[in-house]
């Protein structure tokens, strides 16, 4: 059989972002996938030479465009670890609330995208409905609707009165319950099991080999989630993973429909366990010499800053690993012996960000 | 027919959408919108301009000019915050889109010389014990601007410094 060679990306329908894929194709099945990265580098590491360590809170929230309360969390998390900063509680909760605010926003808008990418028009309006009202309550809490700008070294800028709570809490009411309205179409609909169950399957061992993170790792079964670890205010919360066993693309978007509950069910929990308080601690001096390993978890799956200080106010060294970066392998990995037509799908599958990636 | 009742529904229900440029929602009071400065409470501290992670805002004490590049402003906030007689706050709506670039140049008073005279006497003070090897340095690389923090002008304004330099050779 002749092999084809057919280029996926940069620029794709499905994808916003530019990411290549040479498929070599024999007769419309998929034998090999071999990426090219790269058509995005924006060097923001490198600016923690020239920017101190609290305007690099600005730029690491700028890392992703849709998770980047969870980036600033992280970044700030390290260098309060690496200082020795204990911040409030009251600090660590808002953060989780806005955190898992992102996480529902992210997921709503992957689970709209999933739906058009097999071209479910009317689902993926229903969902990015449902979106905005978290987008709301972000912007009217924060004062942005996604680059949130809650975070600073030593505990966050804004609070939640507690009219805003309870009117976080009713919004909160209303996604949850559309969100259950979509349920049944979501798992259950028959065109959409036919595009998705059987299709991209990677399995448990498969996954833990290849380094998958987050809903793609969860998706094949293995329960593992940073939030289990909890740093910050998850430690306050009762929290299990979402696991899921088929290893498809439905199980993937099973776990991303059934986190969104699960978040808002965090949201819920941090409301009620919100002590009174400051809302940060002064913070003196310059990251200390020393390096520091964060780990957190986004809406994609593990994330980590590695972080290395010298004493001054410019950090030595910044890594970000995010978490499309590890679910690169494993999308190679479910790709031969698939079908052309189902290429869109298994990428969008591990809900990649490729700006994340490229930083 | 499975679907009748969510067609009927749907025709009776408002839609989720406004019509945009003609229906416009009430902003919220917390949003981060476009950033305005009452200048003349102005007190050209430079606070601001340290703070700013897009270090997009100049002030110069001498002439009594705050400039900000609002293409450059990342609209985070922080100069309000930090603005010590609160002369900066944000509007509630974002600012419209422009044809073409424009410069935004805010002339104000300048404070008294009294306020000025105070760093130049401290200035000879602190760098007879060579104590501080940055400020020192800092010193020798740019001695025109003694008003400015030490730290501010050696490390985070390069661009600023080059420009001096510029000057000077230009004079010479």
């Amino acid at each position: 059989m002749a092999t084809t060679v057919i280029p996926f990306g940069p620029q794709h329908p499905v994808l916003p972002e530019p990411v290549h894929l040479t498929l070599k194709v024999e007769d419309e099945i998929v034998k090999e996938a071999i990426p090219a990265l790269g058509y995005v580098h924006r060097g923001l590491e490198k600016l923690c030479e020239i920017r101190d360590f609290n305007q690099m809170i600005t730029v690491c929230e700028r890392v992703c465009g849709i998770c980047s309360m969870i980036h600033g969390a992280c970044y700030s998390q390290s260098i309060e670890e690496l200082m020795g900063i204990e911040i409030p509680d009251r600090a660590k909760l808002l953060r989780v609330i806005w955190s898992e605010l992102h996480r529902m926003h992210s997921h709503l808008l992957w689970l709209g995208l999933f739906a058009d990418a097999f071209g479910f028009e009317a689902l993926f309006m229903q969902f990015w409905k449902i979106r905005e009202r978290i987008m709301d309550i972000n912007e009217a809490t924060a004062g942005s609707r996604v680059i949130v700008s809650v975070n600073i070294i030593g505990g966050v800028r804004a609070d939640l009165s507690p009219d805003q709570l309870r009117w976080i809490l009713s919004e909160l009411d209303i996604v949850e319950k559309e969100v259950r309205e979509l349920q049944d179409t979501m798992m259950n609909d028959y065109t959409i099991k036919t595009r998705t169950v059987g299709i991209g399957v990677m399995t448990k061992a498969q996954a833990w080999e290849l380094g998958a993170a987050g809903p793609t790792l969860r998706g094949s079964g293995v329960a593992q989630d940073m939030r289990q670890q909890g740093y910050g205010g998850y430690a306050f919360l009762d929290f299990e993973p979402v696991v899921e066993t088929a290893g498809d693309c439905w199980a993937r978007s099973t776990v991303r429909f059934r986190e969104v509950l699960q978040s808002a069910d965090l949201v819920r929990q941090a409301i009620s366990k919100l002590p009174e308080g400051e809302l940060a601690v002064k913070v003196k001096g310059n990251p200390p010499e020393g390096e520091v390993y964060h780990r957190v978890e986004q809406p994609r799956g593990e994330c980590m800053y590695y972080i290395r200080g010298n004493g001054t106010k410019n950090l030595d060294r910044l890594r970000i690993r995010t978490p499309t970066f590890a679910n690169i392998p494993p999308l190679l990995a479910m790709l031969p012996e698939c079908e052309l037509a189902d290429v869109p799908v298994i990428v969008l599958s591990i809900d990649p960000c490729i700006s994340c990636t490229e930083r | 027919m499975l679907f009748t009742p969510t067609v009927v529904k749907n025709l009776l229900k408002k839609p989720a959408t406004r019509k945009y440029p003609f229906e416009v929602r009430e902003p919220f009071p917390k949003y981060r919108g476009e950033l305005v400065i009452d200048i003349d409470r102005c007190i050209f501290c430079s606070s601001c301009e340290r703070k700013c992670p897009s270090q997009c805002i100049a002030v110069d004490r001498d002439k009594g000019t705050w400039q900000c590049d609002p293409y450059a402003c990342i609209y985070c906030g922080y100069c309000v915050d930090v603005c010590p007689v609160k002369c900066l706050s944000m509007k509630d709506v974002h600012r419209k889109p422009s044809t073409e670039k424009t410069e935004w140049i805010e002339q104000g008073t300048p404070p008294r010389h009294k306020k000025k005279e105070t760093p130049k006497d401290a200035a000879p003070k602190g760098t007879a014990p060579v104590l501080d090897k940055s400020a020192a340095a800092a010193e020798e690389a740019a001695p025109a601007a003694t008003e400015v923090a030490p730290e501010a002008k050696a490390e985070e304004r390069p661009a600023a410094k080059d420009k001096k330099k510029d000057e000077k050779k230009g004079k010479k």
